[in-house]
């Protein structure tokens, strides 16, 4: 999409909001598990922390907290809102 | 009437407070196992209210019933070939818009729901507040507000419990409209699915999994799972059964 705007969810650093715009997956059951875990276009994720050996993440979504790995977080694209 | 036995299953997404309703309801009448052929936990129960007993089966936890974890599966395949009574589902009042998508999937299969809307008291504290009567006529089916733990609403869900089960309650289940190819694909299924399957399953849901290509489910409805004839029954008393 238009100038480098775009991110992934995997390059957002802890304390960063995220809205998400698109989840573009390859293997379908996986996509449908992030959007059933919450992680639908339009949808707001705050990034929590990160694990010790730094992956995978903790992510806030929907009220509720989800740790994804990056080889998931890495198909999740938006834009950073701001910074907590 | 008194001779009936009615099967309620309850599901819910992990972590709403199924497993405590399913405990407050059925108290020390409880057994558990495991699923035949799944390291999942299969917990039931009893309970009789007005004269009628109801078995509760305390359906995994789960967000969906289409990623096909072992856990949904379970709680796929038991409503599809138990085809219990009536289903609860139990939301978190807290966080209804990521516990809603579970309870429309399971409005797509069958309509005999009730939605138990629980931690009503901490949405409270929370200065959430929620229309219980809206969200009942949105979704065509009765929704109660519950709290489990403190055993707040727990009568007005027995009472909808008992009117449902015996006929008192008419639901006009929400029917969730796709695009015009997927609804086009879905007019061109239903009356084959019809055809081969009869009435026994929800022919639009089935028409949709088809469409989603969904390859467990095919499986599922090739080779039924033995339901019910559960692997080393374990007995456990009292409330120490936590599906999560």
């Amino acid at each position: 999409m238009a100038q480098g705007k775009r991110c992934r969810l995997s390059d957002m650093k802890p304390g960063d909001r995220f809205r998400i715009e698109k989840v573009d997956v390859p293997d379908p059951m996986l996509k449908r598990r992030l959007l059933d875990l919450g992680f639908v276009p339009g949808g707001e994720v705050k990034v929590g922390p990160r694990s010790p050996l730094g992956d995978p993440t903790a992510y806030r979504v929907c009220g509720t907290t989800i740790a994804l790995r990056k080889e998931e977080s890495d198909y999740i694209y938006g834009e950073k809102i701001r910074h907590d | 009437m008194t001779d009936m036995t009615y099967t309620i299953a309850l599901m819910g997404n992990p972590n709403t407070g199924k497993s405590t309703l399913f405990n407050v309801l059925t108290g020390l009448r409880q057994h558990t196992g495991n699923w035949p052929g799944k390291t999942v936990t299969h917990a039931e129960g009893e309970f009789t209210y007005r004269g009628a007993t109801y078995r509760l089966v305390d359906l995994p936890g789960t967000y969906s019933l289409y990623s096909n974890s072992a856990d949904e599966e379970v709680a796929r395949d038991f409503l599809l070939f138990e085809r219990p009574d009536m289903t609860i589902v139990v939301v978190d009042a807290t966080a209804l818009e990521r516990n809603l998508n579970l309870a429309l999937q399971v409005l797509e299969m069958t309509g005999r729901v009730i939605v138990a809307v629980n931690l009503i008291d901490e949405a409270k504290k929370k200065g959430i507040h929620i229309n219980t009567k809206k969200l009942a006529a949105k979704l065509g089916v009765p929704v109660v507000p519950i709290s489990a733990r403190n055993r707040e609403g727990i009568d007005a869900l027995l009472d909808t419990v008992d009117a449902m089960a015996h006929g008192r309650i008419n639901t006009t289940p929400l029917s969730i409209q796709y695009s015009p190819d997927i609804e086009r694909g879905i007019a061109k299924l239903l009356p084959l699915v019809k055809d081969i399957m009869g009435d026994t399953y929800p022919a639009r849901w089935i028409a949709l999994r088809l469409l989603d290509g969904d390859a467990s489910l095919l499986q599922a409805l090739k080779q039924p799972p033995q339901l019910l004839i559960k692997e080393g029954n374990a007995y456990a008393c009292c409330g120490s059964v936590k599906s999560v």
